[in-house]
């Protein structure tokens, strides 16, 4: 057992991976020379030289059409965006042609492609830096989307994405990448697809992914102290989507509250609510809560900013409000 | 291998940008505009020798398959057995069939929605493609895919793509992918002339310049971007010159004669395979029918259309064959060929089964569904 930090964990995801199969690259702005925007490239073009570690111009669409190319005829290139903020110009490569390669072609075609690259806001970064990418690609048929929260999973997700053969999204976050966490000496992959309870609790569920399932767990600590006992699932992949995971909770807890960066218009959270609604009707005592980015665009002022994205004491409010309409 | 783009960081080449005259060849094709095209200016020497009759009549026989092919499917178009949108090549035949006269079997061509001509000149049958028209689990993408998403593996024809300018990249990355494992492939990457005003176009033209990518980038221009014509949808009447800007080889030609064509191709396949060096070649055609089947192209006067009919690529390639001693016995035994070849590329769609829904999901993913 090591204690990494999360951009460590995904370098080593992917070194490991490039040292077995050489179909794999990594292209992006700054990957190579500048080690990497957020330093997770760092070292890796010295180890593998520019033919693997490729700095690319500022073109996003261009390098993700490139890579869904090169995967369409057997390589399994990994495409970093500085930010995903910025696969909004590449949203056509992502959308048109990676996840509709494998069906236009009757599945003749594949597309082991993983995009990656730190999502949502950072601290601010401003209104065009800022925007939870997640719930757009969630929708898509035929993408995968991964949102880890620790550095473990950092690893195993990117491990298991770069090995499958469809286009897999890897969502990190800026705030995260100096998080440390204990990484299994022998971690492999971790399959896409399955959420974990980050906390046992037996009062609410709790789900959430990314930077939001640690906002998760300071509100069940904080809801620990005034007796509330707060499951919470860290859902890890959201395209596959284990609701099972999720169902199973709420079956127990009879109460779920729902926490994502993005707007409350649809997205991840909607999704959630539709499926436990649905799927644990009869086991519900109060109504599904999504704690949200408020519905504007984010402000740059900190303290603006702040009361923008999800704290824990929203998350807590929201727990408040279900826990007691359940037993009144 | 692929060298770094920052060891790869040169002044600029010179640009001499020189407008060319319509029909004429670029005066850079001659004089070098791009980076190491002077290395790519030895003879290069063709599959086959253009005087050979029997590959003129090879390649009048595609031709003259896709034209019958086209008109059968726009007759299966109106009698409603085709859906969606049809886009016909018909008009264009010389510049699919003899760009890809100049590829190898391995080598890879993408293209636009406009795709038929280019399936069938890679090797598609015409089974496959008709079955795909009427949307049947027989066609080349299991009816899946339709008129604008012709697929096939095993020629290497990696699709048509409906969103104009978008596949471009995507190209750029399949000729990336020969050039990581140096497998000696080249890419033919086919788009109309309206798609040179997007990013996709530029971001993937500019990245094969960089990076020195095996790739032709050939621009079909039939002088209409769906009802705009050029001269009011671009600044420069000559579309070449926009390699200029990347310092990118480039060529310009008229496409009547398909052994032209396959040769002037062939010029910038030899920079792509024995140089890894891209062109940008500006093929000027002229398409018969509207943009699609829904377009009566009212843009356009009938004596401007009668005018290029009469530059029509396959009564050019017929009248030559007929030149070159090809009697007309033998034209007319092959043009009964292909008509036997297209009916039974018909009945084969009509009489062919259509996709069932389980089809649905193991196409969406390889492997597991992931909902």
């Amino acid at each position: 057992m090591r204690n990494l930090r999360f951009r460590e964990a995904l370098r080593e995801a992917m070194v490991e991976e490039m040292e077995k199969d050489d179909r794999v690259f990594l292209m992006g702005e700054e990957v190579g020379y500048y080690q990497g925007a957020y330093k997770v490239s760092e070292g890796m073009l010295e180890k593998f030289g520019a033919k693997r570690v490729i700095d690319t111009p500022i073109a996003e669409g261009g390098f993700a059409g490139v890579g869904i190319g090169a995967a369409m005829v057997g390589l399994r290139p990994i495409i970093e965006f500085m930010t995903w903020n910025f696969s909004a110009v590449a949203f056509d490569q992502i959308l048109n042609n990676a996840s509709k390669v494998r069906q236009m072609s009757g599945g003749q075609f594949n597309c082991p492609i993983v995009f990656r690259g730190p999502n949502g806001s950072a601290r601010q970064v401003g209104s065009q830096h800022s925007t939870a990418m997640e719930h757009f690609y969630s929708t898509i048929p035929g993408l995968k989307v991964v949102a880890p929260a620790f550095p473990a999973d950092a690893k195993g997700l990117m491990k298991a994405a770069i090995r499958d053969d469809n286009p897999v999204l890897v969502m990190e976050s800026e705030t995260l990448y100096s998080v440390k966490g204990d990484v299994p000496d022998d971690l492999d992959v971790i399959p896409l697809g399955q959420a974990q309870v980050a906390r046992q609790g037996t009062d609410v569920t709790i789900v959430a992914y990314s930077r939001m399932t640690h906002i998760a767990l300071d509100a069940a600590a904080a809801l620990e102290k005034e007796g509330v006992s707060a499951e919470v699932v860290d859902l890890r992949s959201l395209r596959p989507l284990d609701e099972d995971t999720v169902v199973q909770s709420v079956r127990k807890t009879h109460r779920c509250v729902v926490v994502h960066e993005g707007w409350p218009y649809g997205g991840v959270g909607a999704e959630i609510s539709d499926r436990v609604q649905r799927l644990a009707f009869d086991w519900l005592d109060a109504p599904i809560l999504r704690v949200t980015t408020l519905d504007v665009g984010m402000p740059y002022n900190a303290k603006l900013e702040q009361m923008c994205l999800p704290q824990a004491d929203r998350v807590v409010a929201a727990v408040k409000r279900v826990t007691s309409r359940g037993r009144a | 291998m692929l060298p770094s783009p920052m060891q790869e960081n040169k002044p600029s080449p010179q640009a001499t940008g020189e407008a060319t005259a319509p029909g004429q060849r670029a005066s850079s094709r001659a004089d070098s505009i791009g980076p190491g095209s002077s290395a790519g200016r030895e003879a290069t020497p063709l599959t086959r020798p253009s005087g050979d009759v029997e590959h003129l009549a090879h390649l009048y026989r595609q031709m003259f398959l896709i034209r019958r092919v086209e008109e059968e499917a726009a007759r299966g178009y109106a009698q409603g057995k085709i859906g969606g949108f049809l886009h016909l090549y018909i008009g264009q035949e010389a510049v699919g069939v003899g760009a890809i006269a100049a590829l190898r079997d391995d080598d890879y061509v993408v293209t636009t929605y406009r795709d038929h001509g280019i399936a069938i000149a890679k090797g598609m049958s015409p089974n496959a493609l008709m079955a795909e028209l009427y949307g049947k689990k027989t066609g080349c993408s299991q009816g899946l895919g339709g008129s604008m998403h012709l697929f096939d593996r095993e020629h290497n024809m990696l699709g048509g793509y409906g969103i104009v300018g978008g596949h471009i990249p995507l190209a750029a990355g399949v000729a990336f992918a020969s050039k990581y494992r140096a497998d000696g492939r080249v890419t033919l990457c086919f788009f109309g002339e309206g798609a040179v005003s997007i990013a996709g176009f530029h971001e993937g033209v500019s990245l094969a310049a960089l990076w020195k990518l095996p790739i032709v980038f050939i621009c079909e221009n039939n002088e209409y971007s769906m009802g705009t014509p050029l001269s009011r949808s671009m600044s420069l009447e000559d579309v070449s010159m926009k390699a200029l800007g990347y310092g990118m080889d480039r060529d310009r030609f008229f496409a009547d004669d398909v052994l032209d064509v396959e040769k002037r191709i062939g010029e910038a396949v030899a920079r792509a395979r024995d140089h890894s060096l891209p062109t940008l070649v500006e093929i000027r055609t002229y398409r018969f029918r509207g943009h699609s089947m829904s377009d009566p192209a009212k843009y356009r006067t009938p004596a401007e259309l009668e005018e290029h009919k009469k530059r029509d690529p396959l009564t050019k390639a017929r009248e030559k064959l007929a030149e070159m001693g090809y009697g007309e016995p033998r034209i007319a035994q092959l043009e009964a060929e292909v008509e036997a070849e297209t009916q039974a590329a018909v009945k084969f769609a009509e009489e062919s089964p259509e996709p069932g829904p389980d089809v649905l999901e193991p196409t969406t993913y390889d492997g597991p569904f992931a909902a």
